[in-house]
């Protein structure tokens, strides 16, 4: 990371976080009830996030990548999604079998979540100050100045110029890229563990993108805390991330090393979607697309999900759901063909 | 990249302004400038908003006036508002009588004060009771959903279904039967009963609507997703934004609880003569409309004023909540 001359990380290496797995997420199965059927938005996904690491997760839209982030916040919109299977484990205890005050309490200390638009996800009627105050008030039962004060330092620590005044202005009164700080300078107040970051710039111009997802990766150090970066953003991810997890149709497809995975990849999606990055070498030639349409969750195809949209399929393909195999310490492919794929070239 | 002034490229911080500067220069001016530091919150910025409106000003002028004329009738006039000499029966506005007189010869300016009391008195606490009751009930069926909602719909749907006027004189007939003595302050509270009886569902409907909307809203899901209970999402992210509507709707509703009272007593089941009320002289005043046009035109103007107030001051209140106007 570019970060190279902060050699003094203030809050790096906190003492007494635990630097296991913080978050599992393991054969996780999620269901809308629909009037036209039962769409099955998760499939059995599993992936887990460690202190002081990155996870991406990359997909196409309706891959179930923002359903599971938004099971694991126990968000989940019920009716109609239903989790119908699978676990959800912080620091080794089953979120989904906790009682809802227990895991209220999680939320916002533990795990807490950036979501894609910082304007609507910031209440209209109140200050951001008091809005970012309110919670160290709350959760932590400080004094209004006290909590004011360290609004200002969550505001300044999320390099938000001129934090004193700009704490009694109201979210409309904010850009995006200002306004996405607030949310994260919000999200961060409670000092959690995780941080579920929720397609955090998809909403910002692209000179925008950049800075905030700086910002996610060294607040991310800094903290020590395990990120979750849910994006369909190949382009974003590439410097931020230590590890990819790429969903389709509600499974994981492929996980990795990110310079592996960028390398080689290990499933043709994941070729496809790499290969469909425009490129400035490749200039006045036509645009590479995966063919075709994510499947209706309604009505997934048998057998491997991507093999109708799939260049390299085969008779083997429609018949057999391949399982997600270890191709080596940090890698794993869903793809009957993984092998021979890392091996081409 | 990760350099600390990248922030200001996107967004310029605003320049600094002078006279803040030249607040914190002097050492005492600390205290002032503390207070305007603190987050104020929404009503405190409300108030703060509130307090640069002409309009405000003078609607709450108007009200106060009107709360002091309905609280202490005696100071604004020395006159009695029931006993009057038919010699000056119908005589115009004049020297003696500023209003003029009725058909009986009663003072009308006398009339007009005193009827000021159960006017308001019967507007405000209905419109307060509906507002009240429609909106807590309203949050509850929106916020539950599923078949608490369902249940407070269909009784509201009930409410709802009654005739207002037929509604009114069952309600009015059956807890105050005629020539079970009629005391003037058990009239008055049975007809805030019925009117908020019968229009609270109006009141439900619209703060469900809202409520319905804004529980969708990605700030009610981020507010949960940080560990927010219940009562705090309803105080502090419902209720707050959905609010303006209720708000414009009740000051609307004291303009037309004025009027209703005024039918309920021309029905001759609301309040009744020895009472005084706008409502009473207005439908009294009818069948004189072309002998005695004063008469209908002082208590009308009262109320006319009376409801552009409360409207003025909703609509006021409403700007003032509303961050996005400031």
């Amino acid at each position: 990371m570019s970060n190279v001359y902060v050699a003094d990380q203030p809050e790096a290496a906190r003492e007494g976080r635990p630097s296991g797995r913080l978050l599992e997420v393991e054969d996780l199965r999620v269901e809308f009830r629909t009037r036209d059927g039962v769409a099955k938005v998760i499939n059995g996904v599993t992936y887990h996030v460690d202190a002081g690491e990155t996870l991406a997760v990359l997909g196409e839209s309706g891959s179930g990548k923002s359903v599971t982030a938004q099971t694991i916040m126990g968000i989940l919109d019920t009716p109609p999604g239903f989790v119908t299977g699978g676990e959800v484990r912080f620091h080794g205890k089953d979120m989904l079998k906790m009682s809802g005050e227990e895991r209220r309490r999680i939320r916002g200390e533990g795990i807490a979540m950036v979501f894609q638009d910082a304007l609507s996800a910031l209440n209209p009627v109140f200050t951001v100050g008091f809005q970012i105050a309110e919670q160290f008030r709350i959760r932590r039962g400080m004094s209004r100045r006290d909590a004011k004060k360290r609004a200002v330092e969550m505001l300044d620590q999320v390099k938000i110029p001129n934090a004193q005044q700009r704490l009694n202005e109201y979210p409309h009164q904010f850009s995006g890229g200002m306004r996405q700080r607030v949310m994260i300078a919000m999200s961060l107040a409670l000092d959690p563990e995780v941080l579920i970051a929720d397609e955090p710039t998809t909403a910002l111009d692209v000179t925008v993108q950049a800075q905030i997802m700086d910002l996610l990766a060294d607040l991310q150090r800094e903290r020590h805390m395990g990120l979750i970066l849910i994006t369909h953003d190949l382009g974003v991810v590439a410097d931020v991330a230590d590890r990819i997890a790429v969903m389709y149709a509600g499974r994981i497809v492929e996980e990795g090393d990110v310079h592996e995975l960028y390398a080689k990849p290990a499933h043709p999606y994941t070729l496809g979607l790499l290969e469909s990055i425009p490129r400035i070498d490749e200039k006045g030639q036509q645009l590479r697309t995966i063919r075709g349409l994510p499947p209706s969750l309604l009505n997934i195809p048998s057998g491997c999900p991507f093999h109708p949209r799939c260049p390299m399929a085969q008779p083997i393909c429609p018949e057999k759901v391949p399982p997600l195999l270890q191709l080596g310490p940090t890698r794993a492919s869903a793809c009957h063909f993984a092998e021979e794929l890392v091996q081409r070239d | 990249m990760s350099d600390p002034t990248s922030g200001s490229l996107v967004t310029t911080p605003p320049p600094e302004q002078p006279g803040i500067v030249a607040d914190t220069a002097p050492v005492d001016a600390g205290l002032p400038k503390a207070k305007r530091d603190k987050p104020r919150g929404l009503l405190g910025d409300a108030w703060y908003d509130l307090r640069r409106k002409p309009l405000f000003w003078i609607s709450a002028g108007f009200i106060t006036l009107f709360v002091l004329i309905a609280a202490f009738p005696f100071l604004f006039t020395s006159g009695s508002p029931t006993s009057g000499s038919l010699s000056r029966s119908l005589e115009g506005p004049g020297s003696s009588g500023w209003f003029g007189y009725d058909i009986q010869g009663q003072d009308i300016y006398s009339r007009v004060i005193y009827g000021a009391r159960a006017s308001i008195l019967v507007a405000v606490s209905a419109t307060l009771g509906t507002v009240l009751l429609g909106g807590l009930v309203g949050v509850i069926a929106g916020f539950r959903g599923g078949w608490v909602d369902a249940l407070l719909s269909r009784i509201a749907d009930v409410f709802f279904g009654i005739p207002f006027v037929l509604g009114a004189i069952v309600i009015l007939f059956s807890l105050n039967p005629r020539g079970a003595g009629s005391n003037e302050w058990k009239i008055m509270g049975l007809v805030i009963l019925a009117l908020v009886m019968l229009t609270w569902p109006v009141a439900m409907r619209i703060m469900r609507s809202s409520v319905l909307a804004a529980k969708q809203a990605d700030y009610v899901v981020a507010a949960r997703a940080m560990g927010a209970s219940n009562t705090r999402i309803i105080f502090k992210h419902l209720i707050p934004n959905c609010l303006a509507p209720v708000l414009v709707y009740s000051t609307i509703l004291v303009g037309a609880y004025i009027g209703a009272e005024a039918t309920l007593s021309f029905l001759g089941v609301g309040l009744q003569s020895p009472v005084v009320s706008w409502g009473v002289m207005i439908s009294d005043s009818q069948q004189y409309i072309r002998v005695a046009p004063y008469w209908l035109l002082f208590p009308s103007a009262f109320l006319v004023t009376a409801v552009l107030s409360f409207v003025m001051l909703g609509e006021a209140v409403r700007e003032a909540l509303d961050p996005k106007l400031r």
